[in-house]
């Protein structure tokens, strides 16, 4: 437990505030209420946040922990380069994009959300972060094939001589059988 | 399927009597409105009102019994109390923050429909304003109350504004956003991802409850809500005079114009006694912060682990409790918690610490872990200690057979258990009940043994003196292993003492064959019940819970105790 990485927590605040604006938009235009162009405007900016906030970041230090099925999310945010990868950018972004929600009473609190979360995020491009796409590893291929053809270059490992030596009030308990009968040179 | 209901049975009642009473009050509050005194209410509104007024009901018990769960004093007293009765009952204490979790996503759930519900009544009180027609019911009923400003019905007093406007100069409206805002801000801050990786983000951001629970109890004071007065209702039916709208209150009709007044704020009732008892917890823990409390011994364990030997004044504990400890030269905020791994026969209390972040590096430092020079005891950093607080492993004395599970730090409330064993049999010599006890230990590395291992070489040497050393089998199992470490297995196979923990028990490698595991306790102690105690990772859980499922049959019932920190 390091120091905080801001924009942890700016993406679960922003991600909320997406389903909040999203939510206040269709309650908006569903109940056809006044202003309703707000509504859908704030349907489209809604959905836009969920999906540019659903994948997290990766952490500066410690594991990050993907959100179910955000590979395709990854792959899409990260196709935008600077854009997405600047926190300057998504808080400038988002202040923009929640400035229409405060005309109408249904998306005021989406509006109000996002706006927070900006604030956050402005926070964490002050502290130096930035997005970073959590990526699977990927191994080197296994090569079975090859090491079959060549011999051993080395002897097998073997205990080191004095654990080799079989004791001789052990001579049962010995793990090493000869193939043939061991005599002395005569 | 009768260990299932034993070991989750209470805790899927209660959750239905929660359940149940939610629902109740829901129905119950939404035909509330549907009477005769919201009749022109209901004219304006529609049901949204009844769609309003429901979830607030359903907010003003779960808000009350929000606070219920975190009072840590109050719970360890009530299950003080319980465990006399009932085992089972005193256990369900042990889920108060499972607990606490349900009923604030039940918060955020009725908030979700209160707020859907009061943006129609909003919309549809301004379109009442807006349709100036003296033929249109709503629109009447809207201009009522203008000559005084008592009686209206429609809080909406003017047509030249909108309903943004309207709720942020309204008490109801301004505190509603306040409340919405600081509950919205504290769920994003309890993510669990947020909760493990920044606690003080999570902790701090928290406290805007006392925001919360502030505008919520003011949120009703501008009676907004509002419907005919009683009295009204006596001489000017809805129902008959509805129609006749028209010549309301003129010579000759007999329905005089209607009164209309505000519903008296009802939040308080519900919410005062939780705020109460919660300002009482928080005293408690301030005045037990306040008792002194000296540190005697500090060591340092290789595997970056610190012990710290603390006394603290008429402290008393039990096995495998838990302590809250704060050092306001660290922090003056900041309490962790840690279990403690002294036995309650010892004259002092101790915890070890596991170093992996800000605050337990700063105590490092503090109690001078970087320093090779003895330290005097008054430089040693000021403590304070909250507890102790109950868990799980106060049972493990009423079985007769005994299983513990330890997934690496895991083993920590363990420790206390088996010196406390130790005390009991081989000192003090008192009738202990718990015959035999199973010690599994869990560790992905070596280096975690070295303080652990002193203990069971202690216990060991001990047993034998006393000719016991069948009372308490243990096997400990290293998961995790490089390749050189491994080469040094193999090498020293024959030793007599185990080259990890130089105990006569060798160390088994890789994960225990639970199935095994059971199967042979079960033969050995037929027809009685067997205590299975795990502190570690959910995954480790699952499978033990299935484990017991599984073996629990004629006679030997396998009961599953899990705690997690």
């Amino acid at each position: 437990m390091g120091k905080i990485e801001w924009a942890m927590w700016a993406n679960e605040q922003a991600l909320a505030a997406g389903l909040i604006y999203a939510t206040g938009g269709i309650v908006g235009v569903a109940g056809q209420f006044r202003g309703w162009q707000f509504a859908c405007f704030g349907i489209a900016a809604g959905v836009f946040v969920c999906l540019l906030e659903y994948p997290r970041s990766k952490r500066g230090k410690g594991t990050s922990v993907e959100r179910t099925g955000q590979y395709c999310f990854t792959v899409c945010v990260k196709a935008f380069g600077p854009l997405t990868r600047n926190y300057y950018v998504r808080a400038f972004l988002h202040a923009a994009l929640c400035v229409p929600g405060g005309f109408m009473l249904a998306t005021v609190l989406g509006c109000v959300c996002l706006g927070i979360g900006s604030l956050i995020y402005l926070s964490a491009a002050i502290h130096g972060e930035h997005w970073e796409p959590i990526l699977p590893r990927r191994e080197p291929p296994k090569r079975v094939g090859d090491s079959i053809k060549e011999p051993p270059q080395n002897p097998p490992p073997r205990p080191p001589p004095e654990h080799r030596r079989k004791k001789a009030d052990k001579l049962e308990a010995a793990a090493y059988d000869n193939p043939m009968s061991v005599t002395v040179n005569e | 399927m009768g260990n299932f209901a034993a070991n989750e049975g209470l805790s899927i009642f209660v959750i239905l009597v929660w359940l149940g009473i939610n629902v109740f009050l829901f129905v119950y509050f939404y035909l509330a409105f549907l009477i005769e005194r919201y009749y022109y209410t209901r004219v304006i509104l529609g049901h949204a009102l009844s769609w309003a007024r429901a979830p607030a009901a359903c907010l003003n018990f779960n808000c009350m019994l929000i606070l219920l769960p975190v009072c840590r004093n109050l719970l360890s007293f009530l299950r003080g109390s319980i465990q006399y009765c009932s085992r089972t009952a005193a256990r369900q204490l042990d889920r108060n923050l499972t607990f606490h979790k349900l009923v604030a996503y039940m918060i955020a759930f009725h908030t979700a429909i209160h707020i859907i519900a009061h943006l129609f009544n909003f919309e549809r009180f301004m379109d009442s304003q807006l349709m100036i027609n003296s033929s249109y019911l709503p629109y009447v009923l809207s201009q009522m109350g203008n000559n005084d400003n008592r009686s209206y019905l429609n809080p909406i007093r003017t047509n030249e504004t909108n309903p943004t406007i309207v709720m942020f100069t309204t008490i109801a409206g301004l505190t509603g956003v306040v409340i919405t805002l600081a509950l919205i801000l504290i769920i994003t801050s309890s993510m669990e991802v947020i909760r493990r990786s920044y606690f003080e983000v999570f902790w701090f951001t928290h406290h805007l409850f006392i925001l919360f629970f502030i505008g919520l109890v003011l949120h009703g004071v501008g009676r907004i809500v509002r419907g005919q007065t009683l009295e009204s209702v006596k001489v000017h039916n809805p129902d008959e005079c509805h129609s006749q709208f028209e010549t309301w209150g003129k010579n000759g009709t007999n329905c005089p114009e209607p009164v209309f007044a505000g519903n008296p704020p009802m939040t308080w009732k519900w919410v005062v006694g939780p705020m109460i008892l919660y300002v009482c917890e928080r005293l408690v823990r301030f005045y037990r912060s306040q008792q002194k409390v000296v540190i005697t011994k500090v060591v340092m364990h290789p595997s970056k682990t610190l012990e710290l030997q603390m006394k603290k004044k008429g402290f008393k504990m039990e096995v495998g409790q838990y302590v809250f400890i704060q050092c306001p030269s660290i922090s003056q905020l900041e309490w962790h918690p840690f279990t403690l791994t002294s036995a309650p026969e010892e004259d002092h209390l101790s915890v070890h610490i596991r170093i992996v972040g800000d605050w337990t590096q700063a105590l490092y430092t503090a109690c001078g872990g970087d320093k090779t020079v003895v330290m005097d005891a008054w430089t040693l950093p000021k403590v304070a200690v909250d507890g102790p607080f109950g868990t799980a492993s106060e049972d493990v004395f009423r079985y007769e057979v005994v299983m513990l599970v330890g997934a690496g730090i895991g083993v920590t409330p363990f420790a206390s258990v088996l010196k406390s064993v130790w005390y009991k049999h081989v000192q003090e010599n008192k009738n202990v009940f718990t015959k035999k006890i199973y010690f599994y230990w869990l560790c992905p590395e070596t280096q975690a043994f070295e303080w652990f291992a002193d203990l069971l070489q202690s216990l060991e040497r001990q047993m034998m003196e006393k000719d016991m050393s069948d009372f308490l089998s243990y096997n400990i199992y290293l998961t995790r292993w490089k390749d050189a470490e491994a080469a040094h297995f193999r090498v020293q196979y024959e030793a007599e003492d185990d080259p990890i923990t130089g105990l006569k028990q060798k160390t088994l490698y890789g994960k225990p064959n639970w199935d095994n595991e059971f199967s042979a306790i079960a033969t050995q102690h037929p027809g009685s019940k067997v205590g299975v105690f795990l502190c570690g990772p959910m995954a480790l859980a699952t499978a033990l819970g299935k484990q017991c499922f599984s073996h629990t049959e004629s006679g030997t019932e396998f009961i599953f105790n899990k705690e997690n920190f």
